[in-house]
């Protein structure tokens, strides 16, 4: 098993967000977390990459057989976690050359590989860039900085690309994007895609599982997993809102 | 801390002829007047609302000697600084606490211009340098600057004539070195006169532990449609004090650039002191205060827009660490009727730790009614969303930290037109944030490999 996530509470300035997730996810597998807004999608995304502003108050996490919890977040990442944010950040002043070549060569060291060479970094750069389509010249810009919403989110899977993550959590990376933007980033992951490596979607809506087509569907509510099933489930969504879903969980 | 003064003119009473002795005439001259106009200011104190964070007690209870009798410190800086650097070949010199290191190797620039000594050039060419000697320091409200024109033997001339273009920048190299605790009182002068142009780089290193105090007074005079770029390194060590006044005139259509870097010092403080005197000149000062320790850097920056058509641009930034305290007091005067006044003033800075402290007052007074002006201060800390980011992916805690400083003073640094130094700045400027410069004697900014 890749992630196994068990009675997993969390709260952000005191107030609870997260009531008891379980959710297991083998490798290879695709699975998507859907759920009206406040339900706490975003949460659960920061909660496994280990943002310190969110504070776990009960439950496990074993990624790879190790207790995530205990990780800092660059050791998440060096173990094969990956975000992409549903907001990445600008960083004034650090080139995405350098902000990347410092994140691959941690990784590397972790793994105890040597540095990459400066001309086989550029050409894993290269190579890379291209499964996103994303402009030559973004790469010798600040992390970031200046780029319209749909270059950060191919951005995001770019630097999934170059890290080439176990489990990927792709947090609301549809939203802001046209439908060409879209294709492109779907495209995108599905080309990333092994049997060992797996997936969380975060999204919204069904548009993006029209591409990344997932084996599970959970629906997130108030903190919990209220719902599992085949990506049926997604399309049910679509057509009926998320209100009979209140209505069975109120039930 | 009267005590500290009543030393030094009792110093003064003494041996002024000392003092006088092997100077020339010209220095010799302003002397008098300096002394009591000294006596009257004192040393800065902080109850000035000027020195008000920079409180020089501390530092000016340490019994310096001072080298009136112009003992030759035994050092070849030469020796020291043997190695060159690559890409950025200059005309190097040097000054050893505050005397001129004499070279006799012949140094080829253009004809006329003057390069070396302050004694000896004010003696040999006196009446050309007799209409800028002092002239801007007699004017100046710092005491320091009275004192350093009382005590000052030597220093440096930069002259360059009408019409000449330096193609290679000059460096001049000052250091520290001594057995006993000292005080240099340094002086340059540096015109650049009509239609000229000039780099030029100043680096200043301690090769000693012994507690220093330069006290450096220069004087830029630049032309009409003349250029000047200064840079000015500051790579001491923690029991260096340096306070350093710039006092610069710009005549019409010329055009200056300064661009100080404090990488490393005790206590740093740089006043400058710019007045537009013609119109339709420009003036780009920047710089880079970076402190950790106890340290303390206080730059003040004033300038007067006293005709109209002129602009100023600075900016100044501080990233500061440990216990660090940082000064920025930021003055632009617009006078009356200087009208199409441009004038831009921006400080930010970045405090690592709980105790690091800043303290910063930009001011702006403007007498004029058709001008354009603007200046803010942001004072702040790391930006956590960013850090997260970075770790998200991988990088360090400590790594992602010297990312944002790093990266926090970049446009600071592309302000440097030559770009070799640039390269070297970044390079010098990340390996203090790595904690990794302390070993280099030598004057990395041009030296060293």
């Amino acid at each position: 098993m890749l992630l196994e996530i068990k009675n997993l509470h969390a709260s952000i300035e005191g107030k609870e967000i997260l009531r008891g997730i379980n959710l297991s996810i083998n490798e290879g597998e695709i699975h998507a977390i859907m759920g009206p807004n406040g339900s706490g999608k975003s949460t659960l995304s920061a909660v496994l990459t280990g943002n310190p502003a969110y504070e776990v108050t009960d439950g496990e996490v074993w990624f790879r057989g190790k207790n995530l919890l205990s990780m800092s977040p660059e050791e998440r990442s060096r173990e094969g976690l990956f975000l992409s944010f549903q907001y990445p950040v600008e960083i004034p002043g650090v080139s995405m050359v350098n902000f990347m070549r410092s994140a691959v060569n941690e990784h590397r060291k972790y793994r105890q590989e040597s540095a990459l060479s400066a001309s086989d970094f550029l050409k894993l750069m290269r190579e890379k860039r291209s499964i996103v389509e994303l402009d030559s010249k973004l790469a010798n810009r600040s992390v970031n900085e200046g780029f319209s919403g749909g270059e950060k989110k191919k951005n995001e899977i770019f630097q999934m690309a170059m890290l080439d993550p176990k489990l990927s959590i792709l947090d609301e990376t549809d939203s802001g994007l046209d439908i060409d933007a879209l294709r492109i980033v779907a495209q995108g992951v599905n080309k990333l895609r092994t049997p060992q490596n797996s997936t969380i979607v975060i999204t919204h809506y069904q548009r993006l599982l029209d591409y990344i087509v997932p084996d599970q569907v959970h629906i997130l509510y108030k903190g919990r997993i209220v719902k599992t099933a085949g990506r049926e489930l997604a399309i049910n969504l679509e057509e009926r809102g998320y209100d009979w879903i209140k209505q069975e969980v109120e039930e | 801390m009267m005590q500290a003064e009543e030393a030094y003119i009792n110093l003064y009473k003494q041996h002024a002829k000392s003092v006088s002795k092997s100077c020339s005439d010209l220095l010799n001259s302003k002397r008098q007047a300096a002394f009591e106009k000294f006596q009257t200011l004192g040393f800065p104190k902080n109850t000035h609302e000027e020195y008000r964070h920079c409180d020089l007690r501390k530092v000016l209870s340490i019994d310096y000697g001072l080298n009136i009798n112009r003992v030759r410190i035994p050092i070849n800086p030469h020796d020291v600084f043997s190695c060159d650097v690559p890409n950025l070949s200059t005309k190097l010199f040097f000054v050893v606490n505050d005397q001129f290191y004499k070279n006799d190797k012949p140094i080829g620039l253009p004809e006329g211009v003057l390069c070396g000594s302050l004694n000896d050039l004010t003696e040999t060419h006196v009446r050309l340098l007799e209409q800028y000697y002092n002239k801007l320091s007699e004017k100046s409200p710092d005491g320091m600057v009275s004192f350093n024109t009382t005590f000052a033997q030597d220093g440096f001339v930069l002259y360059v004539p009408a019409g000449v273009v330096l193609e290679k920048p000059i460096q001049l190299i000052q250091v520290l070195h001594g057995t006993v605790d000292m005080m240099a009182n340094r002086r340059l002068l540096i015109i650049v006169e009509e239609g000229a142009k000039a780099q030029f780089l100043v680096c200043d290193h301690t090769l000693s532990s012994k507690h220093f105090f330069s006290n450096q007074v220069t004087e830029i005079f630049v032309g009409k449609n003349a250029s000047l770029e200064y840079y000015d390194l500051e790579m001491d060590q923690p029991n260096i004090t340096r306070v350093s006044n710039t006092l610069v005139s710009q005549a019409a259509s010329s055009h200056l650039l300064i661009n100080g870097v404090t990488l490393q010092n005790g206590l740093s403080r740089n006043n400058i002191n710019l007045c537009f005197e013609g119109e339709g000149a420009s003036a780009n000062l920047s710089g880079i205060a970076l402190g950790n320790g106890n340290q303390l850097i206080d730059n003040h920056i004033f300038v007067d827009h006293a005709v109209p058509g002129c602009t100023s641009q600075e900016l100044y930034k501080y990233v500061l660490d440990d216990s660090a305290k940082g000064v920025f007091g930021g003055r632009i005067l617009v006078q009356k009727g200087a009208q199409k006044t441009s004038a831009y003033q921006s400080n930010k800075n970045l405090c690592f730790t709980k105790d690091a402290k800043m303290f910063a007052k930009p001011q702006l007074e403007i007498y004029a009614d058709d001008v354009k002006c603007s200046h803010g201060s942001a004072t702040g800390q790391i930006d956590e969303k960013a850090l997260f980011y970075m770790r998200s992916r991988g990088i360090s805690e400590s790594e992602a930290r010297l990312l944002l400083k790093f990266a926090f003073t970049a446009d600071v640094l592309d302000n440097i037109r030559l770009e070799p130094l640039k390269d070297r700045m970044r390079m010098l400027v990340e390996k203090r944030f790595r904690g990794e410069l302390a070993k280099c004697a030598g004057c990395s900014a041009a030296n060293c490999k």
